[in-house]
């Protein structure tokens, strides 16, 4: 939160540096009247002689004091609702969108599907956005199953995707780099490993990337990939996932037919490289405990081929 | 001591006088001693929690008992301790401060305790058949629901809020009648002690809070039991609506943990600034205040929950301004302190921590009340320490602090100070060096509710800290624990009123007889043990002619407490208890099937007849009593 590389993110960095003297001007405030109280009064070992001074004189003084202090936290308060009512104004006023992408919330990945609306244009992916630098992305939010949140702190703060609701959230990177984002509604088993990265790069490295994602799967190059195709098709696989340009279209899980460009495995858990896949294929519940995808044991040959085609999804 | 008094008064003797006793000093410490039980478990819990986060990728504990274990840490400390013990204070405390012999309905606080005992006992055998709850202390739905949580886990969680909220609701009432009608001749509302305010306040929030988180648990055992849709989006049904109805009741909840804090705070520091306390209007209508913005905040738990933004400034707004009355009551502690003489006991210092705690705490509040900061800082660590800083600061300094006051109060005997002091010091160190880390782990991103972190995100330094303040923490409960029992074993009996209080608790033996006060007392004054030397009374100073062989006790008016009437008061009695034990198969049987609601109000019907049944020789000593004016 405190490296706001967007607008929204640098807006809510602007609040909190304000809201944050202000409190430690309060603090300091506080703890120096109570610390001069303690300094000053006198002291005593033991049930002393009450003063009732106080029950026939009025506290002139001390009431001045308290009343003051009163009005000045008063009006520090009213400097915060305002910058805070401002700030919130701004966060709301992104302009149209350049790129719409909707993000939907399973138990424990992220779906995106980019430019849903045009059906020439579209394309899934999972558990990672790649979005233009400079261009402000309108993320249209869902959810299929219970609530989650989509948080990326560097970009901005987090809205939550609710189950038969469609939620909106503007944002837009200025600066270029990989984001880290994560689930920040409690979702079950596997909260904790629920991440997602956004990837912010120029636009025309984006407009490569995202014609490339809209590609089909490459054909199997060699007899192992084909064995691995025909693994994947005729084995459990394909029942949740889908490779685009195969006969594979299950839903359930990520879509995977640009797997190897990704660069983590099962929502950020794990690097995605050919020794990680193999250990997650087949025994995904040692990784990532109550995971929705079953142990899949199959003899090495098998899983070489399967590895060789997976890793060909470029 | 006056022995036919004390026969009267007095809950039998043996094994069923424990299950019908129905004092409240006896009520009142049972339910401060069990509160302490589920206090500990749950800071068990915590701990190991933290043994968890300590390393990034740690396998301790899997995903499946971490969220157990915090479900059951937050179900615990927010139902099973802080509201109970705060009522436990006020039941034991309340009629001792009023001048009256008796809480207003001794049996229905006893059936309260009981209720409450059961419930807690029941979360924790379903903790230990591993059927636990697992989805939050919040338990939102759909996650909560029939389909994401299959099983009885969830339906252990509802039924345990269904136990705290009979046994909270009809302590709430208890408070409310014994204020209102059970006080000493003379003292008026305005010379009600603040503690008595604040308990009065509390009761009220419970009696308009507790009706919606009712509504919200009962629709979601009704979605998960007979297959309702109250929260079903696909049958119509609205996942938010939860939300709504559980912060209605969750944001107040905070506040009646948090008022009777106030109450030990207002106590604590005239009696250690050997004065009155400075600016009492203000601080009763500071109280008032509190309750009545706790009542208009709660959507500020759910701002990321994609709302209209215009409400949702409304609530920004509240909940900033809720920090005003708060700050009152900062202020005037500062002024009586300013003007006192002060005595650094240790009750003393564990009320002084509040000033450095809590106004953190509260600080952090006013940042995440903010819409857009929320956005950043909601379900994050730093939500997790601010929580802590409010409630750790705002009740469990305090409470310490009340529990070294009035320990002399239930026990007649002293704690030590000098362990007090290490106690206080551990416990105020583990606990800065335990949450002040998590402020900035939040701030770097990580999220609440995980139960591992990957190790190339720069969390562990901190997370490891934490967790070393935790160790500190439980070392400091030790020495509590070791604290009073050398003080049970080894302390000498201390004078009555050991500290000079000026409140009306301390005009009568340490520990007090069964029947309080040998007279009722007259107040004239707010502080009467202190402004009796003032003035002289010219007119008579207690309160003769009540019955001393039957339980009678004088009522009196709600405002300007007049006598009124007489009230003769129920004998101890074993039903209540086996009510409880009715009602607990009840809730308990409704789980496994919807049937037992039907079967088991048979036995509830009979004890609760049984309990209201008149006996002939009572009556006819009732009616021996009764005079013509």
């Amino acid at each position: 939160m405190l490296d706001a590389a967007g607008p929204q993110a640098a807006r809510v960095l602007d609040l909190w540096w304000l809201t944050l003297a202000i409190c430690l001007l309060v603090f300091f405030g506080v703890l120096l009247f109570c610390g001069l109280a303690l300094w000053r009064a006198p002291k005593t070992q033991g049930p002393a002689a009450p003063d009732l001074a106080s029950l026939s004189m009025a506290e002139r003084g001390p009431r001045a004091a308290v009343a003051v202090a009163v009005a000045a936290s008063t009006g520090l308060l009213f400097v915060l609702i305002i910058a805070s009512f401002v700030a919130d104004r701004a966060l709301a006023n992104m302009g149209p969108p350049d790129l719409k992408i909707e993000l939907t919330g399973h138990r424990w990945w992220w779906e995106a599907r980019y430019d849903a609306s045009d059906p020439s244009k579209t394309f899934a992916t999972a558990n990672e956005l790649h979005i233009p630098v400079g261009r402000t992305v309108l993320l249209e939010l869902k959810a299929d199953d219970v609530i989650h949140s989509f948080w990326v702190p560097n970009l901005a703060g987090k809205k939550d995707l609710i189950p038969g609701r469609t939620a909106t959230l503007s944002l837009r990177a200025d600066r270029a780099g990989t984001y880290r984002g994560q689930c920040a509604e409690f979702c079950g088993v596997q909260h904790a490993k629920m991440a997602l990265l956004v990837t912010a790069m120029p636009q025309d490295e984006y407009d490569k990337w995202a014609a490339a994602q809209r590609e089909s799967a490459p054909e199997p190059a060699d007899k192992q990939q084909a064995r691995g195709l025909e693994l994947f098709v005729n084995g459990t696989c394909a029942m949740c996932h889908a490779i685009q340009g195969t006969p594979a279209h299950g839903r359930r899980a990520p879509d995977l037919t640009h797997l190897a460009s990704r660069r983590t495995l099962a929502a950020g858990t794990l690097p995605n490289t050919r020794g990680h896949l193999a250990g997650w294929i087949l025994d995904p519940q040692g990784i990532k405990p109550g995971v929705n995808m079953p142990a899949n044991p199959m003899p090495p040959e098998d899983l070489d081929a399967l590895l060789a085609y997976l890793e060909a999804l470029k | 001591m006056n022995p036919l008094l004390e026969k009267t008064w007095s809950d039998p003797p043996g094994v069923s006088g424990f299950f019908s006793a129905i004092d409240h000093k006896t009520i009142g410490l049972r339910y401060l001693v069990t509160a302490f039980g589920f206090f500990v478990a749950a800071g068990l819990l915590a701990a190991l929690m933290r043994m968890q986060l300590s390393r990034p990728e740690n396998t301790l504990v899997g995903p499946d008992l971490y969220n157990q274990l915090f479900t059951m840490h937050g179900t615990t400390m927010m139902f099973l301790f802080a509201v109970p013990v705060m009522q436990g204070m006020a039941i034991y405390l309340l009629p001792l401060m009023l001048g009256s012999r008796s809480v207003a309905f001794p049996r229905m606080t006893a059936f309260s305790y009981w209720i409450y005992l059961f419930g807690g006992l029941m979360l924790y055998v379903a903790f230990f058949l591993n059927i636990g709850p697992d989805a939050g202390w919040f338990s939102y739905v759909p996650l909560a629901g029939p389909e994401y949580s299959p099983g009885k886990r969830v339906d252990f969680w509802a039924q345990t809020i269904t136990f705290s909220e009979l046994s909270g609701l009809l302590a709430a009432v208890t408070v409310i009648a014994t204020v209102l009608k059970l006080r000493a001749p003379g003292m008026t509302l305005a010379r009600m002690p603040l503690f008595v305010w604040a308990m009065l306040v509390t009761a009220f929030m419970i009696l308009f809070a507790m009706p919606a988180v009712m509504l919200a648990s009962t629709a979601l055992i009704l979605d998960r039991l007979v297959g309702t849709h109250f929260y079903n989006p696909a049958e119509g049904g609205d996942a938010v609506l939860w939300q709504h109805l559980f912060w209605f009741f969750g944001h107040p909840e905070v506040y009646f943990i948090f008022i009777p804090g106030l109450a030990f705070m207002s106590t604590i520091i005239p009696t250690f600034s050997r004065r009155p306390m400075f600016g009492y209007p203000a601080m009763v209508l500071a109280l008032i205040a509190t309750a009545f913005l706790a009542f208009g905040l709660w959507v500020h738990h759910m701002f990321a929950a994609h709302l209209p933004e215009l409400g949702k400034s409304f609530f920004t707004a509240a909940s900033m301004l809720i920090a005003i009355p708060t700050a009152i009551q900062i202020f005037c502690w500062i002024a009586t302190m300013w003007k006192g003489r002060l005595w650094l006991a240790t009750p003393m210092l564990f009320s002084l921590a509040f000033f450095f705690v809590l106004v953190a705490g509260g600080l952090t509040g006013i940042m995440v009340a903010s819409v857009p900061l929320d956005f950043q800082l909601h379900d994050t660590y730093f939500v997790v320490a601010h929580l802590h800083y409010v409630l750790i600061g705002g009740a469990v300094f305090p409470l310490f602090g009340a529990w070294y006051y009035w320990w002399p109060k239930f026990t007649g005997r002293m704690l030590s100070e000098r362990l007090g002091k290490w106690q206080f010091w551990l416990f105020f160190i583990g606990f800065e060096v335990a949450f002040y880390p998590m402020h900035h782990l939040g701030l770097q991103g990580m999220p609440r509710r995980v139960y591992t972190y990957p190790a190339d995100l720069g969390w562990d330094g901190l997370n490891m800290l934490s967790s070393l303040g935790a160790v500190v923490i439980a070392s400091s409960m030790l020495l509590f624990v070791a604290n009073c029992m050398l003080s049970l074993r080894r302390a000498a009996p201390c004078p009555e009123n050991p500290w000079g209080a000026g409140t009306l608790e301390w005009a009568t033996a340490s520990p007090p007889r069964a029947y309080n006060f040998d007279a009722i007392p007259i107040v004239r004054a707010r502080d009467p043990l202190w402004e009796a030397s003032r003035e002289p009374p010219s007119e008579p100073d207690h309160v003769v002619g009540l019955a001393e062989k039957v339980r009678e006790a004088l009522v009196t008016t709600a405002v300007e407490a007049m006598p009124d009437h007489r009230a003769t008061f129920p004998n101890p009695s074993v039903w209540p208890f086996i009510s409880a034990v009715a009602v607990t198969v009840l809730f308990v049987g409704s789980i496994f099937t919807p049937w037992a609601v039907v079967w088991a109000s048979l036995p509830v019907a009979i004890a609760v007849t049984l309990w209201f049944w008149p006996r002939h020789k009572e009556t006819v000593e009732h009616l021996a009593i009764e005079k013509r004016p």
